[in-house]
């Protein structure tokens, strides 16, 4: 048992070592330390449940001074060669040098009942050494897409085409809708009288001084005029607000546009 | 095709439904199948006897946690690994313990598992097995900060042909315990 973590972890722990697998992903400490002393480590937990198996050590009565010793060892050497170190190693090493020294203090004999300082690491140690080996277990599971594949055999979806339902409502404004389009094109027989802008400059000041207030769009009677006109009467009313004939006034932007004599 | 009305007739149906299916179909869906009312004891009686149909075959009918699917047996899947250009990657440590974290102890915590593990958890970690929706976000916990609940879903469960989360490799305890705790 000794022997075969020895292997595992002591070959990869070696100063200079040639062999590299896998760097732990999670560690924010440079790649060369890794590569050094961490390599195989996946954070200060496991670096410790390592030293434990390595030497052998009893979880449940930990020699603290020799664990911390051979912890700090590690961490010192990383430090040595000016590596920063991982900020979670450094504070196990806290931890560690805390539940050392709180051994050492005497106590006094009517709290002997106080818990093992080792106590909440020992729980820590034992807790993430169960999810190390649930995690290599769900590992070994087979897996969708690695070791199971799911059938999924080809078929031609036919979307059957439900033609939609008119109702004779429908019929009835649609074809209403029609003669009204159709009248538009009706009547583009224009005159030319009826297209001189300055007729439509004075039809629209007679309306201005009838109505005083008028919105921009009352002036065109899309109904019953034909593109040529209503094109007609825009320019009419250009025209009258040049020749300063007409005021428009407009409150903010997109509101209604109103025309006034001048 | 008429609605069919033999045992026969429906476990081909069911059949058709299943191998096409890219997910495992549910008991709700499979009953959907079917215009006329469908027992659900019936169903289950119908795929008993599917999955015994196919015994002999190369796809092999199974029970996971979102439903029934087919899936090519077991021995088949070296030959057909050789049809892939690439192999499917293996998940490092630390993604595997995290999601053993979440699996095991689910809800859990950034925290909850920064606390196990005694590192900080990669976030590239979390966010690879939101992707593979294999975990998400079940709620907070009513702390401060309100953080986030991690869970695994049923595609989870689905990829590792588990039906539910009691049909997780039981977890082990530390290795040489055998002395009861006497700290």
């Amino acid at each position: 048992m000794i022997e075969s973590l020895a292997n595992v972890g002591g070959s990869q722990a070696r100063i200079h070592g040639e062999t590299i697998t896998a760097l732990p992903q999670d560690l924010y400490i440079p790649p060369d330390a890794l590569e050094v002393y961490l390599e195989a480590f996946e954070g200060p937990l496991d670096l410790l449940l390592y030293l434990i198996r390595k030497h052998n050590l009893d979880i449940l009565d930990i020699p603290m001074a020799d664990l911390t010793r051979q912890y700090m060892d590690y961490v010192e050497k990383m430090r040595s060669i000016k590596l920063e170190l991982a900020a979670d190693y450094l504070l196990m090493s806290a931890m560690l040098i805390e539940i050392k020294s709180r051994m050492l203090l005497p106590k006094p004999a009517e709290i002997e009942q106080e818990d093992d300082p080792r106590a909440e690491l020992v729980r820590r140690l034992m807790e993430y050494e169960s999810i190390k080996l649930a995690g290599q277990k769900l590992d070994d599971l087979p897996q969708v897409g690695r070791e199971i594949l799911v059938a999924q055999a080809y078929y031609q979806q036919i979307i059957e085409v439900q033609p939609p339902t008119v109702s004779l409502d429908e019929l009835m404004a649609a074809w209403q809708a029609v003669l009204e389009r159709a009248s538009k094109f009706a009547h583009h027989k224009i005159s030319r009288d009826e297209l001189s802008v300055r007729e439509h400059m004075s039809q629209i000041l007679r309306r201005l001084q009838q109505d005083k207030l008028l919105e921009f769009a009352a002036l065109f009677d899309i109904r019953n005029d034909g593109l040529p006109k209503l094109v007609v009467c825009f320019l009419a009313i250009l025209e009258l607000v040049k020749e300063g004939m007409v005021k428009m006034t407009q409150q903010v932007a997109f509101s209604p546009i109103y025309l006034q004599i001048a | 095709m008429n609605e069919p009305q033999t045992i026969a007739e429906m476990k081909l149906v069911i059949e058709a439904a299943l191998l096409t299916s890219s997910q495992p179909l549910s008991l709700d869906e499979l009953t959907r199948l079917f215009a006329d009312r469908m027992e659900r004891a019936t169903l289950r009686m119908l795929l008993d006897e599917l999955k015994a149909d196919w015994q002999q075959r190369t796809m092999e009918l199974v029970q996971v946690a979102s439903g029934w699917r087919f899936q090519a047996r077991a021995e088949y899947a070296p030959f057909l690994a050789r049809l892939s250009p690439e192999k499917p990657q293996r998940y490092s440590r630390a993604a595997l313990e995290t999601l053993a974290i979440i699996a095991y102890r689910q809800p859990v915590t950034r925290g909850d598992i920064e606390e196990i593990r005694g590192v900080a958890v990669n976030p590239n970690i979390i966010r690879m097995l939101q992707e593979r929706d294999w975990i998400d976000i079940v709620g907070e916990r009513d702390v401060p900060g309100r953080p986030s609940l991690f869970a695994t879903t049923k595609t989870f469960l689905d990829d590792l042909n588990l039906r539910s989360l009691s049909e997780l490799p039981p977890m082990e305890n530390f290795a040489q315990v055998e002395i009861p705790l006497d700290l």
